[in-house]
């Protein structure tokens, strides 16, 4: 028996019935109205209401990708560079939050941006008196709070399987910390970064409820764009299905030039475990 | 110098951390309020958890949500399992396109899976009387590359040399695999695993298109935080946490002593010699 | 280590094998029941599958438009609904409803004429709906906010209350109210008056917080809105001396405003409609009827349940409003093809800026 067989159940049946068949659904509901082809959805993307939205989307989820990276680093190499039993409890409790509901913890954040809430009273201590919630920094804390860690992950699994001895190299090369850390943690570090990004960027693109709770609805996304356009529309999937198809190509585009980067590099992918 | 750096990196992975439990922590306090809203605190009391356990939508979208990420988790862990041990043993081109097919689902924005299972569903007659396949079909969907690229990378450090050692010595293909591949990617497998209970566990996009009939813990949340959450889900919540934190302790502690314990009897060993 | 996980692992398995199987078996006598999110009184369901034996199965929608892509799939699964009037009216429309045998719910004498005959307006001689709740669509404001006396529509396009107003996060009631305060009809079919509605929604955009679901009583429970358009069954949480604000008040504007109704209904596909009439016939009992109006809060057209409520209901002009107040609003109708023209204006409003 060849072990490639093994493969040939999941090539054949599995990938094109649940992955490629439902991707061409999407196509076909994009370009064909009742078994008619038209090109009457695609024209309607010239209203700029389409464009407005898609660019915030694009500019939300690439403005929450770059806070998840400042916030995410520096935790992911402080936790690789601690003992291994202490790095595992404290690794398992940056992902445990995603044991509980996504959507609830979202809405709990109500409760704290509230005017008069918790974290107003504690600006206000500052003498900072600012609108908090429904606002478009609610929207972007909300997308940074759950796609976190998803960053942090990942990052951090490739710093732990990076070799020690080219720390201890660097080092005895006559390399001080910061420049071991640019010179060395840091390049090692891309192909979790690419990862994490990747992984970040993608869904924040595409996230939807987040601006409903957080952002009163005033800062709507192209996720809820799509949403709405499949479960609250008389008019079919059409626009719906551009607008996904659309979606596509922008993470499809970001994924290119993420791996672009990662072949330029030249080394695997960290995990999110 | 080296204490205060410690002192800040601590306090650097503290506030991260309060950044990630400060709603659930809220989402806990709230759970013992007399009131049936988080809008204000009305008093302490436990009425949350009694209306709770007396809510049998919610006991019911419980069971849903851990019915279907145990069955998808298990099934995606096979599936991706038998498939990663094939693709692994093709050839390199093919195996590339294979596997570039297979990220899809997840690099596909979950709104995107979600919208074009919806549409898979409804054109193979899969209705509402089959909820619990329609979700697990979709979950065992998004888990499979999940648990597949964890195993991949086993299955590449792995030598072929054990399998071809146990053949030789006239063990069958299938038990050979059994024997000797299995144990060898296990860490891999297992980790697959966790990953695709946690993200069936976590999702909402993807069931919120897919569920009909029956629904999960965030279809059923969603629908509240459009009424207004009232407490008996936090009361939920909080127990859950309580749950997952306690196991996790349990099982940490539990490797932490064995770990101990080895690097003693290590010591031990290194000693009598 | 290992045997842990695997035990686990097993039992759990085994678990959900077990309750894969109950599931499977209790098929034929559980009825599949699609409503709003905590819209029922949760031990009521226990209750009535006590005393039939039944199982209900309980799901909830988050907006009518859902529940009518649930409806109109061909083999939907659900034996009960409870959506709304303009609803049931392309329900019917569309064939979906099936008859509801009113000889198997003597309840429905409990039912308050006037209501059955406001009814009649979207469900002729009420073949295919049951009353279940109804209520109006108002504002609720808070008096150490708003000085001034609130009685028109307008006052949510005041810029005094800047970045404190709260809509309601629904195409017809948003579109409707804003129709209304121009002057026009909220079923109107004329193109540029829905036009005008998105140009005035558009513009209140500095003014608005946002829009929101039933959460806005959350958010004015706590003070942090001036005004928020809302339902009545909500204002009622809201002006409710224990759970919500004193200070909150609420008012059914004087041009008018909307009359709702959500309905019981049998979708055609159920294949368990006697069972459905029953547990219509059990909801429409007098004293169920009241302690599941007192949970949620919302107005019941149960007339018996009524007689037993005691005054801080029924005298309640938010629970119970007087007659002129009904008189002055109307029922949201189906509007056909016409939606369309709504869709797009609001798709304009909620994205657009």
């Amino acid at each position: 028996m060849k072990r490639k067989i093994l493969a040939y159940p999941y090539i054949f049946v599995w990938l094109p019935i649940f992955v490629i068949v439902p991707m061409l659904f999407i196509a076909y509901y994009a370009f064909f109205d009742n078994g008619h082809f038209t090109l009457e959805f695609v024209k309607n993307l010239s209203d700029s209401m389409y464009w407005s939205v898609i660019a915030r989307s694009a500019w939300m989820a690439v403005l929450a990708t770059i806070i998840c990276l400042i916030i995410g680093f520096p935790v992911a190499y402080m936790l690789s560079n601690m003992k291994k039993s202490v790095a595992t409890m404290l690794s398992i409790f940056y992902i445990l939050p995603m044991w509980m509901n996504a959507l609830l913890r979202t809405y709990a954040w109500k409760v704290l941006l509230a005017d008069g809430g918790l974290l107003s009273s504690l600006l206000g201590l500052f003498g900072i008196h600012a609108k908090l919630l429904y606002t478009q920094g609610a929207v972007l804390l909300g997308t940074v709070y759950n796609f976190l860690p998803f960053m942090i992950m990942p990052i951090y699994t490739t710093l732990m399987k990076l070799d020690r001895s080219h720390l201890e190299a660097a080092r005895d090369l006559g390399a001080n910390g910061v420049q071991t850390f640019f010179k060395v943690v840091l390049p090692l570090s891309v192909p979790g970064v690419i990862s994490g990004v990747t992984m970040v960027l993608v869904p924040s693109m595409s996230t939807f409820a987040i601006s409903k709770l957080l952002g009163g609805s005033n800062y709507a996304l192209l996720g809820d764009l799509i949403e709405q356009k499949f479960m609250l529309s008389s008019t079919g999937y059409g626009m719906g299905s551009v607008l996904s198809l659309i979606l596509l190509i922008l993470v499809l585009i970001s994924t290119a030039i993420m791996r672009r980067v990662e072949k330029d590099n030249g080394t695997e992918g960290g995990t999110l475990w | 110098m080296k204490t205060l750096g410690k002192v800040f990196k601590w306090i650097y992975l503290v506030l991260t951390l309060v950044f990630l439990y400060a709603p659930i922590f809220v989402l806990i306090v709230f759970s013992f309020t007399e009131s049936r809203t988080m809008s204000k605190w009305n008093g302490f009391s436990l009425n949350a958890y009694r209306e709770m356990l007396s809510d049998a939508a919610l006991m019911d979208a419980l069971k849903v949500t851990l019915i279907v990420a145990v069955v998808s988790a298990v099934a995606a862990t096979f599936i991706g399992t038998v498939a990663a041990i094939g693709i692994n043993s093709m050839k390199r081109r093919r195996r590339m396109i294979v596997e570039n097919i297979s990220q899809l689902p997840m690099v596909n924005p979950d709104l995107v899976t979600g919208i074009s299972l919806m549409m898979l569903f409804s054109f193979i007659g899969l209705s509402s009387k089959f909820g619990y396949l329609r979700l697990i079909l979709a979950h065992t969907t998004f888990n499979v590359p999940y648990v597949m690229f964890s195993v991949l990378p086993k299955l590449r450090q792995s030598s072929n040399m054990l399998y071809e050692a146990a053949m030789d010595l006239g063990c069958k293909p299938t038990k050979a695999l059994w024997k000797v591949v299995i144990p060898d990617i296990m860490p891999g497998i297992i980790s697959g695993f966790i990953m695709a209970f946690t993200l069936s566990l976590d999702d909402f996009v993807i069931s919120w298109f897919v569920a009909d009939g029956i629904q999960n813990l965030s279809i059923y949340i969603y629908g509240l935080a459009k009424r207004g959450i009232s407490t008996k889900i936090n009361a939920f919540s909080a127990l859950m946490f309580v749950v997952v934190v306690t196991l996790l302790l349990i099982v940490n502690i539990r490797s932490m002593r064995e770990e101990k314990y080895a690097a003693a009897q290590r010591k031990k060993v290194a000693k009598s010699n | 280590m290992k045997k842990i996980i695997s035990a686990v692992l097993i039992t759990v398995m085994l678990m959900t094998a077990l309750s894969f199987l109950t599931a499977c078996s209790s098929y034929d006598n559980t009825l599949y029941v699609l409503n709003w999110g905590d819209y029922i009184k949760p031990s009521l369901i226990k209750q009535f599958e006590k005393e039939t034996g039944y199982k209900v199965k309980y799901t909830t929608m988050t907006s009518n438009e859902e529940m009518m892509i649930k409806l109109r799939s061909e083999d939907c699964i659900y034996d009960l609904c409870f959506p709304s009037d303009y609803v049931i009216e392309k329900l019917i429309e569309e064939d979906l409803l099936a008859e509801i045998n009113k000889d198997n719910i003597p309840n429905l004498s409990n039912i308050d004429p006037k209501f059955l005959e406001l009814s009649n307006q979207f469900d002729e001689g009420c073949k295919y709906s049951v009353p279940y709740m109804w209520g109006t669509v108002g504002i609720v404001y808070n008096t150490e906010l708003v000085k001034e006396p609130v009685d028109s529509w307008d006052i949510l396009w005041d810029e005094k209350y800047s970045g404190q107003v709260l809509m309601y996060d629904s195409m017809r009631d948003s579109i409707g109210v804003t129709l209304i305060k121009l002057g026009y009809d909220m079923n109107t079919r004329n193109p540029e008056e829905v036009e005008a509605a998105a140009q005035a929604l558009m513009a209140q955009k500095p003014i608005r917080m946002g829009f929101f679901g039933d959460d806005a009583k959350d958010t004015m429970i706590s003070g942090q809105g001036a005004l928020a358009v809302v339902y009545s069954g909500d204002a009622m949480l809201c002006c409710d001396p224990d759970e919500g604000n004193p200070n909150l008040a609420y008012v059914v504007p004087k041009e008018g405003s909307n009359v709702w109704f959500d309905n019981m209904i049998i979708p055609k596909t159920s294949t368990k409609k006697a069972m459905a009439e029953e547990f219509i016939n059990f909801l429409c009992d007098a004293e169920v009827a009241k302690e599941n109006t007192e949970y949620i809060g919302y107005s019941t057209p149960n007339m018996a349940a009524l007689a037993l409520m005691d005054e801080s209901w029924t005298e309640n002009p938010i629970y119970n409003p007087a007659q002129d107040v009904l008189d002055r609003c109307t029922i949201f109708h189906d509007l056909g093809d016409f939606l369309r023209v709504f869709e797009e204006a609001w798709n304009k409003v909620y994205f657009e800026n």
